[in-house]
């Protein structure tokens, strides 16, 4: 009876928090789509998501797409199918580890800055200050977030993190493994589909906006000083990560389950 | 005497889970009075400010501005009125991703009523109003003192001319020096725009500068009233314990002992 009480509870306070981080993003939509806008926020966000994390998230794919050449390389060397190396990575990465990687590495500096800066001004009393000024807090601080990291996430590092990550795999491949040049960009080319980018930019649509969504509902309700800021930030890096790897599954399932 | 004031409340109560914070509270101020609301920590002051100001909402009772009732108001017409307030918060509040002067200026602003040139100027001229010189405006927050701090919140209160002012423990953490000068910052501010103040504090020495009518919450009750000038023969023994900041007597500190 106990064991069936405490699961009750659990089952419950699961299905309390997915609705208010719901009702969360639902208010959130609605104040993108009315005015007042602001593209100065909207700009300032844009740049810190997209333009701050290129270096992190290229260098981590560079490295990631040669060392996805080097096991593709010595596992297909079992079976003589070294030739399938170049169709590998570039699948590898577009479809699976561009979008994945580049989105749990954007959960931890982006998510991560969202909670503790709203948490923060939460607790100092800052978004009470915005009401008092006639400021829609949804609209001034949660809405540019959201957006911005929905557009940023898939159309830039997404796209970078795919780029690199087959260079990565490339340069390895041309400089170390003895691939000709030529021949591994023929086949790279060949074998990536309109599909498979479109998979990758949606699913970097898709985590841009639960990596946004986490940390702005975490640190917005924030409660407490300073542990309460830490407790935010920790739970919308955790909660974003999970997010990010359920839906891949859930996108991943819907462009390519036959 | 609520037909003519210019804040009323009547009856309002609000509850923490079982802890009743206000407890069937009624105040009136009157339009140009500066009413200060004393008690001790914890008695309900802020929660008071925070209910007339739609960031908590009252259990039951009746908050009117100028007539209108703001409990269960459209969020637009809360909106066009919190146009006439003011606030300084007790820790200042200041945005510190803006420069000062678009702190103060922010309110302008985020109405739309100036572009930034001409809200700059206003900034500056409101600065000086508060005794901080040009070159402040182009400082971040962080960079100030705690009195400097307080000082661009009171421009930032007084910034779009408000019909009332809140004023939120204006002179907790500061040096009684300081707390002077922000006593009398605030005396000439309010009578400069002409406005109705409505200050919560525990300071006695704020209380004699700022107040035409004191009124003094204890356990969510309002448990005195009346003119500043009759505050030391009040005949009230809760006052006359509050005003000499004495142990002995009917206000209890909540103080465990091992």
């Amino acid at each position: 009876m106990n064991f069936l009480a405490v699961i009750g509870r659990i089952v419950f306070s699961f299905l309390d928090a997915a609705g208010r981080i719901g009702i969360f993003a639902v208010t959130a939509f609605s104040h993108m789509l009315t005015p007042p806008y602001y593209p100065r926020e909207l700009f300032k966000q844009m740049m810190n998501i997209g333009y701050y994390s290129l270096p992190v998230v290229g260098l981590t794919t560079l490295f990631t797409g040669a060392a996805l050449a080097v096991n593709i390389s010595e596992g297909s060397s079992r079976f003589n199918a070294e030739s399938t190396l170049p169709i590998i990575v570039v699948i590898g990465i577009v479809r699976e580890l561009g979008p994945t990687l580049c989105g749990l590495i954007v959960a931890g500096r982006v998510s991560a800055a969202m909670a503790a800066e709203l948490g923060t001004m939460r607790v100092t009393e800052q978004i009470d200050a915005l009401t008092t000024l006639s400021t829609d807090p949804f609209k001034y601080l949660i809405a540019p977030r959201i957006l911005a990291t929905i557009i940023m996430v898939p159309l830039m590092l997404v796209v970078v993190a795919d780029t690199i990550g087959v260079m990565g795999g490339y340069l390895l491949a041309t400089s170390k493994l003895g691939y000709n040049s030529g021949n591994y960009m023929k086949a790279t080319m060949d074998f990536l589909e309109v599909i498979d980018v479109a998979a990758s930019l949606t699913k970097g649509a898709v985590f841009g906006f639960f990596i946004a969504l986490m940390g702005c509902y975490h640190g917005f309700n924030t409660r407490g000083g300073a542990q309460g800021v830490g407790i935010a930030t920790t739970n919308a890096v955790v909660s974003a990560c999970i997010m990010i790897l359920l839906s891949n599954y859930v996108v991943t399932e819907m462009f390519f389950s036959s | 005497m609520s037909d003519t004031a210019k804040i009323s409340l009547k009856a309002l109560r609000k509850t923490f889970g079982p802890k009743v914070v206000l407890d069937s509270i009624d105040l009136d101020v009157l339009a140009g009075e500066s009413m200060v609301i004393i008690g001790g920590s914890g008695s309900g002051k802020s929660v008071t400010l925070k209910c007339i100001l739609g960031l908590l909402i009252p259990d039951s009772g009746s908050i009117k501005i100028d007539g209108t009732e703001m409990i269960g108001i459209s969020g637009a017409k809360r909106k066009e009125i919190l146009t006439k307030f003011g606030m300084l918060f007790q820790g200042g509040a200041l945005f510190d991703s803006l420069p000062v002067w678009e702190n103060v200026a922010f309110g302008l602003l985020a109405q739309r009523l100036y572009d930034r040139k001409d809200a700059q100027e206003i900034a500056i001229e409101k600065l000086r109003r508060v005794g901080l010189t040009p070159d402040v405006a182009f400082l971040n927050p962080a960079e100030l003192s705690g009195g400097m701090q307080k000082r661009v919140g009171l421009a930032r209160a007084i910034a779009a001319d408000p019909d009332i002012i809140f004023f939120d423990e204006p002179t907790t953490g500061l040096d009684p020096i300081m707390a002077d000068v922000i006593n009398e910052l605030i005396v000439e501010c309010v009578k400069d725009v002409g406005a109705t103040a409505l200050t919560i504090t525990h300071d006695m020495a704020s209380v004699r500068k700022i107040a035409d009518h004191v009124s003094m919450i204890y356990h969510g009750k309002m448990i005195w009233a009346g003119k500043k000038e009759d505050i030391d023969h009040s005949g009230n023994e809760y006052i006359e314990q509050f005003i000499n900041g004495k142990a002995e007597g009917p206000i209890k500190m909540e103080i465990l002992k091992s």
